[in-house]
């Protein structure tokens, strides 16, 4: 057997010592975008969080959209239908044994069952999803970077309508090298898609040579908080059958629209074609983490309509597998038709019940928002309130409105708004009362405003 | 792989011989590579065009194309052509069961364990519940297991999970919490290493023969390449200086960046553990070319031998060395036997690189509740240490009968200390001595004796006839049943 050489060190090896060792274009890139404001107001909030009790001078996180209103439904659901922890799979339910080795990552079909039925329940029945073109990603994040390293190459772009969640120039990009080409949308409209602002974008790609490969929207729109409209939706099919491109559709906030029948779901437009060819380049993105609150749970899932995509995402979701013990928690869960009928619907009530009550609060203050329809946040216009209508000015407001006010926004221009003077609010990760306290610090500030 | 076995016996000749015959070699080589980069993205077959006969929506008249994946997405949906994953393909289509399908295939083709899971199931069943749903306030609350944490793993979590591997590693290396991120299985670790250490084109030195697992892990989508450093039987399959020397100088004059050296500790699949010397010397090397180390030392607590595991952690700490450079592997998959939790972790020395690993954490991290369970799992340190200790027991037990069994057969098996399988020296039934000899052998070993057993070709192994062999999954009366249909097969061949 062969002793391995030691290598001799020569004396005059100082090189090395001082020689760092390198580390990859990935891991040192700012792509992650944590030093951008989005992420600075968390920094802030981090630093002095408000309480109830103990901080209430502190700063209210209004900058992360996470669902709280929903949270006793679960609760109870979970301490009722669930004696001696037979949904953890503990005793002797389809076993323990099956759930501690299954890593097969086409997933627990129960689960994928489960998830389609939920899907098509959020759709009020009016599009079908079949449980075999479900694939299981660890959340939404993973979801959307997996099919962006699946439709893209690195250079490639996506086109993306602005404004957009800060998140996806990370999720997008990083560790992908595709591009992101914004599709600028404007409150003229609403913020809509055009077929000019879409072969604009195009061009734009082109003109610089970049290749594009799809476009991703999300519906309902995360910052707008509005859904998409039908015909803006079958417009960009249509766009995206002529370019030969892809369509994502982000639908991870579905359920947390306020009235079922103003959502049409892209599901519903393809539902009814046909042409394989057309259908294939559509693919949806959905997650537990909004409508259900559950984001710790991590569980994201991607829905093709095409089967290499379907097969291909499959195989790269060893990367991001989601835990057998919490699909095998989630399944039972999911399926019980009962409590998802139920949660549902008082979960809608109740974010638009929120929805109403932030927006009355502002317009009370003299500030108006975009007419929204769904989400757990308001997008809000005070580009009146701006000394100068740049990106300068509105970061300057919004270090006010964080340091005075002690409100964690987020400002347009993190979302690549092409208006200055709009920010996202997020009010379904707070008690009510928090809100009214969010509310009252506004209004005092709009009533020191005026008094100018 | 293909390329490489007929350069290597150019590579192996001498002087004019060697430069003769190298240089048309490389030109063929670099050829096929730009062919390969050139071509466009495999064209669908159905890609004609097509008339509408859809709605008029979306007529216009013209033709549309089938829409494209991406390149690198395009190999992926692409039926495998290793033998690695066509025997456990295969294994699906006809299962062994010992009392439904006593002819079915017999799986000794993936390391798992099912030894200690009355321990695990006992232990389940009275902590589970209790592990998810308690909170402070000894109620249940939800926002314990619902909301957003960090994506890197509870604080709790990363604690224990350095206590635990300090202790299944012998107790003589600690691991500090804030070093370590917890990643969804041990597949996104080493992936989301790769990603940081190295750039795309960049390649890791791997010791043959290596995981099979790791060509997909690391290639998929990392675009960093895997340089092989053969290692041989009269080493026991351990690597030595020379090889990483002769393989980090051909790699820089192929005009290859080497990031680092990946390497299993236990080995994969070949079950060694590595001596102190061997692990000082790798570091050193690394240090010398100013590289880094990755050390995957996913089968630490399945040592049954009685040589001891040292953590590359404990060689890093001890000198001259800059540890930052060193990256440890990890996953509770093959120690604990639950690879369905997914819960794996990245160790780094290097402060940056825990940082950009915590922020790729949001794309692999791991369910909270699973996180919950996690921690009182990895706390109870009774039943750890009991757990650690049985699985050993069982471990060596089950080896000694399966290797015992073997050598009866006159089929001898590499030494091991560690892991869930042992390297089987089949050769002796081999009817050529070569790569197709051997694949004859596991199609007959599949479809004669019915037992899916990994060829060393799948691990990029130099030596023809090797396989790998996992036998802690099977029950005692499996192994006669395994070697009486070894024994008909190799009486068919050999006569």
């Amino acid at each position: 057997m062969g002793l391995p050489l030691m290598i001799k060190r020569s004396s005059n090896n100082n090189d090395n010592k001082n020689n760092v060792v390198e580390l990859s274009r990935v891991a040192v890139s700012d792509t992650h975008g944590e030093d951008s404001p989005y992420f600075a107001g968390w920094k802030a909030y981090d630093e002095n969080p408000y309480d109830e009790t103990h901080n209430p001078s502190g700063v209210i996180q209004m900058g992360l959209a996470e669902n709280q209103v929903s949270f006793d439904l679960l609760e109870t659901y979970l301490e009722k239908k669930n004696p001696e922890g037979s949904m953890w799979g503990s005793k002797g339910a389809p076993g323990f044994r099956e759930n501690a080795l299954f890593q097969d990552y086409h997933g627990l079909k129960t689960f994928r069952q489960a998830m389609a039925s939920f899907m098509e329940q959020i759709r009020g029945g009016k599009s079908r999803f079949d449980p075999d073109r479900i694939v299981l990603t660890a959340g939404a994040t993973a979801a959307n970077e997996l099919l962006t390293f699946i439709l893209a190459d690195p250079n490639d772009a996506l086109l993306v309508p602005t404004p957009y969640y800060p998140g996806f120039d990370r999720d997008l990009r990083w560790r992908t090298g595709v591009k992101i080409v914004p599709i600028h949308c404007d409150s003229s409209n609403n913020f809509q898609i055009t077929p000019e602002a879409l072969e604009s974008a195009y061009q734009t790609a082109c003109g610089a040579n970049i290749r594009v490969r799809g476009v991703l929207i999300t519906n309902p729109s995360n910052p707008l908080g509005a859904t998409v409209q039908k015909k803006v939706l079958e417009d960009l099919l249509d766009f995206c059958v002529r370019k030969n491109i892809h369509l994502v559709s982000d639908e991870i906030y579905s359920g947390s629209v306020f009235h079922a029948s103003e959502f049409t779901s892209v599901a519903e437009i393809v539902e009814n074609i046909d042409d394989v060819s057309v259908k294939e380049r559509v693919h949806i993105v959905y997650s537990l983490s909004k409508d259900l609150g559950l984001p710790g749970f991590r569980v994201g899932t991607i829905y093709s309509y095409n089967d290499n995509v379907v097969k291909t995402a499959r195989r790269m979701s060893s990367f991001t597998l989601v835990s057998s013990q919490t699909q095998h928690m989630l399944a039972s869960m999911l399926s019980d038709v009962e409590f998802t009928e139920k949660y549902i619907r008082i979960n809608r009530e109740r974010l638009r019940r929120r929805y109403e009550t932030i927006v009355e609060g502002l317009k009370k203050a003299g500030i108006e928002c975009l007419k929204g329809n769904a989400g757990l946040f308001c997008w809000m216009n005070l580009g009146f309130l701006l000394e100068k209508k740049t990106k300068d000015g509105e970061l300057q407001l919004w270090d006010v409105i964080l340091k005075e006010l002690k409100l964690n926004i987020s400002p347009g221009t993190s979302c690549h708004c092409s208006e200055f003077g709009w920010f996202r609010v997020c009010f379904a990760n707070m008690s009510e009362n928090t809100l009214e306290i969010a509310l009252m610090r506004i209004h005092e500030f709009m009533d020191r405003r005026r008094k100018f | 792989m293909r390329l490489i076995v007929p350069l290597r016996g150019v590579i192996q000749g001498r002087g004019g011989l060697f430069v003769g015959s190298l240089i048309p070699c490389c030109l063929f080589y670099f050829l096929q590579l730009y062919l390969k980069g050139r071509r466009p993205p495999p064209s669908d077959p159905t890609e004609l065009p097509r008339t509408s006969s859809r709605s008029n929506l979306f007529s216009r008249g013209n033709s549309i194309g089938r829409v494209r994946v991406s390149s690198r997405a395009a190999p992926v949906a692409k039926p495998s052509d290793s033998p690695y994953y066509i025997g456990l393909e295969r294994v699906k289509t006809d299962p062994y069961d010992r009392i439904l399908n006593t002819n079915g295939i017999i799986q000794l083709g993936l390391a798992e364990s099912t030894l200690c899971f009355d321990l695990l199931q006992r232990w389940m069943s009275e902590n589970l519940m209790e592990s998810i749903m308690q909170s402070d306030h000894g109620e249940f609350d939800i926002s314990s297991i619902a909301m957003y944490k960090p994506f890197e793993g509870l604080l709790e979590l990363r604690v224990a999970f350095a206590d635990f591997m300090s202790r299944i590693m012998g107790g003589k290396v600690s691991f500090d919490p804030s070093n370590m991120v917890i990643t969804a299985g041990g597949t996104p670790a080493i992936e989301v290493l790769a990603f940081c250490l190295a750039d795309h084109g960049n390649a890791f030195l791997i010791p043959t023969p290596y995981y099979p697992g790791f060509e997909r892990d690391i290639k998929f989508r990392t675009g960093v390449e895997l340089i092989p450093v053969h290692c041989r039987s009269s080493d026991n399959f351990t690597v030595t200086v020379s090889a990483l020397e002769q393989a980090f100088n051909q790699a820089r004059k192929r005009g290859s960046k080497v990031s680092g050296i990946l390497f299993s500790n236990p080995s994969n699949p070949v079950g060694n553990i590595l001596s102190r010397e061997t692990l000082h010397a790798i570091l050193e090397f690394a240090q010398e070319k100013n590289i880094h180390v990755i050390s995957d030392e996913i089968f630490a607590g399945s040592v049954y031998g009685d040589k001891e595991f040292v953590s590359m952690a404990e060689i890093a700490d001890s000198g001259e060395i800059d540890k930052s450079r060193v990256h440890i592997i990890y996953a509770l998959s093959k120690d604990l036997s639950i690879p369905g939790f997914r819960a794996g972790v990245i160790y780094s020395f290097h402060e940056d690189v825990v940082n950009a690993a915590k922020k790729l954490m949001r794309f692999s991290s791991v369910s909270v509740p699973v996180q919950r369970i996690l921690i009182s799992l990895l706390s109870d340190v009774k039943f750890i240490e009991d757990y650690m200790t049985t699985h050993r027991q069982r471990i060596r037990n089950k080896h000694i009968r399966f290797v015992e069994g073997l050598k009866q057969l006159g089929i001898p098996c590499a030494e091991s200390g560690g892991g869930l399988y042992c390297w089987v020296d089949m050769s002796s039934l081999l009817t050529s001595y070569s790569e197709k000899g051997e694949l004859e052998l596991f199609e007959k070993l599949l479809s004669v004796a019915k037992i899916n057993a990994t060829p060393g070709t799948a691990c990029f192994c130099i030596e023809p006839g090797w396989f790998r062999c996992c036998f802690t999954a099977l029950a005692d009366e499996d192994i006669p049943v395994i070697m009486d249909r070894m024994r008909q097969l190799a009486e068919s061949i050999r006569s």
